[in-house]
């Protein structure tokens, strides 16, 4: 007899390895029914990351994106029972992944695809309406925080991602683009993830609210019509939940 | 208070007045949205039990390029002066040793 701990460990080493954990009976030959079980382990992963990363899928091909996926699931094991946690690190992973170097753009993608996919779970809150917002400000924003709505997500890239996303959903065209790099906010409309291409500047200021900076700081770089540009595309989407006394 | 900051405080209160009125169904127009269904992939996948008996679980298949639609999204000469796409000569290049 094992302890169940030694034998989780076994296991998770057998699905590595291939070695049939000690322990582990089965009807007929082992050997082939763990492979089986190992397969089913890395199909599922591999299908897993297939619809998590459906533009990056498209962007490589089924069989580039499958071999690649084989290759991110052997080295990285699920981490939580949330399934629609696994492929946090894909972008991180197709970065570093030499066959994939060819196309720069594409860890920007993936994280897009992790960005939407965490904004969709994101909770829920109501949005202050643009009159209680105004009132806020009134005494001086510069003290105050804005706490964004949980749905929110930005991004920087050096590629143009905003427009090699939107050409590679389903029913667009893909197209030579353009090189000039983008930028991208992402939140929650009803059941959609919209990727709202934002100026640097934008993002920016998206990018240091949400890491609580008050808005004095955050907006410190750029000219006040800038900034209100950013505020009032926060506003307009309604995703600004609390103004805060910082 | 320094001049700068009443212009914040203007800039910030005119975005607040600008958006004020404008409805939820205006937002959405303006934006594209793609049309219901088609990005249901961003939830994250579901909890399939995708089984399958095939054994094929590592190969080694590193003859493979990327062909999909990257192939059709060469995007324009950068600074560097490369163009960037999936080509076979450059793979080559890149593969691990």
């Amino acid at each position: 007899m094992h302890a169940h701990l030694e034998t989780q460990t076994a296991f998770r080493n057998g699905l590595k390895t291939g070695a049939v954990p000690p322990g582990i009976t089965a009807v007929g030959d082992v050997e082939r029914r763990f492979s089986v079980y190992r397969n089913t382990v890395a199909h599922s992963l591999t299908d897993a990351l297939c619809q998590r990363f459906p533009t990056v899928l498209r962007l490589v091909g089924d069989a580039f994106f499958r071999a690649t996926a084989g290759v991110f699931v052997a080295e990285n094991p699920p981490q939580s029972a949330i399934l629609h946690d696994y492929g946090t690190a894909f972008p991180e992973f197709l970065a570093g992944f030499p066959p994939a170097a060819t196309l720069p753009y594409l860890p920007d993608i993936a994280r897009i695809e992790v960005l939407r996919g965490q904004a969709y779970h994101a909770a829920d809150a109501l949005p202050m309406t643009a009159q209680s917002i105004s009132d806020a400000l009134a005494a001086g924003p510069e003290e105050r925080g804005l706490t964004l709505h949980p749905s929110v997500r930005v991004i920087t890239s050096d590629h143009p991602v905003v427009a090699i996303w939107a050409m590679n959903q389903p029913g667009a065209t893909p197209r030579p683009v353009p090189p000039e790099p983008q930028a991208a906010l992402m939140f929650r409309l009803g059941e959609n993830i919209p990727v709202v291409g934002v100026t640097a500047d934008t993002a920016g200021i998206v990018t240091r609210l949400l890491a609580g900076e008050r808005l004095g700081t955050a907006c410190a770089d750029v000219p006040p019509q800038v900034a209100s540009v950013a505020i009032g595309l926060l506003i307009q989407h309604g995703l600004i939940i609390q103004v805060t006394q910082t | 208070m320094t001049t700068k900051t009443t212009t914040l405080a203007l800039a910030l209160i005119g975005a607040c007045v600008s958006v004020t009125g404008a409805s939820a169904q205006d937002m959405e127009k303006c934006f594209g949205i793609s049309l219901a269904g088609e990005n249901g992939c961003a939830a994250g996948p579901g909890t399939t039990c995708a089984g399958t008996s095939t054994i094929d679980y590592q190969g080694n298949a590193w003859a493979l390029v990327p062909a999909g639609t990257c192939e059709d999204m060469v995007i324009d000469a950068a600074a560097d002066g490369e163009k960037r796409m999936g080509s076979l000569e450059a793979l080559e290049r890149d593969l691990p040793a």
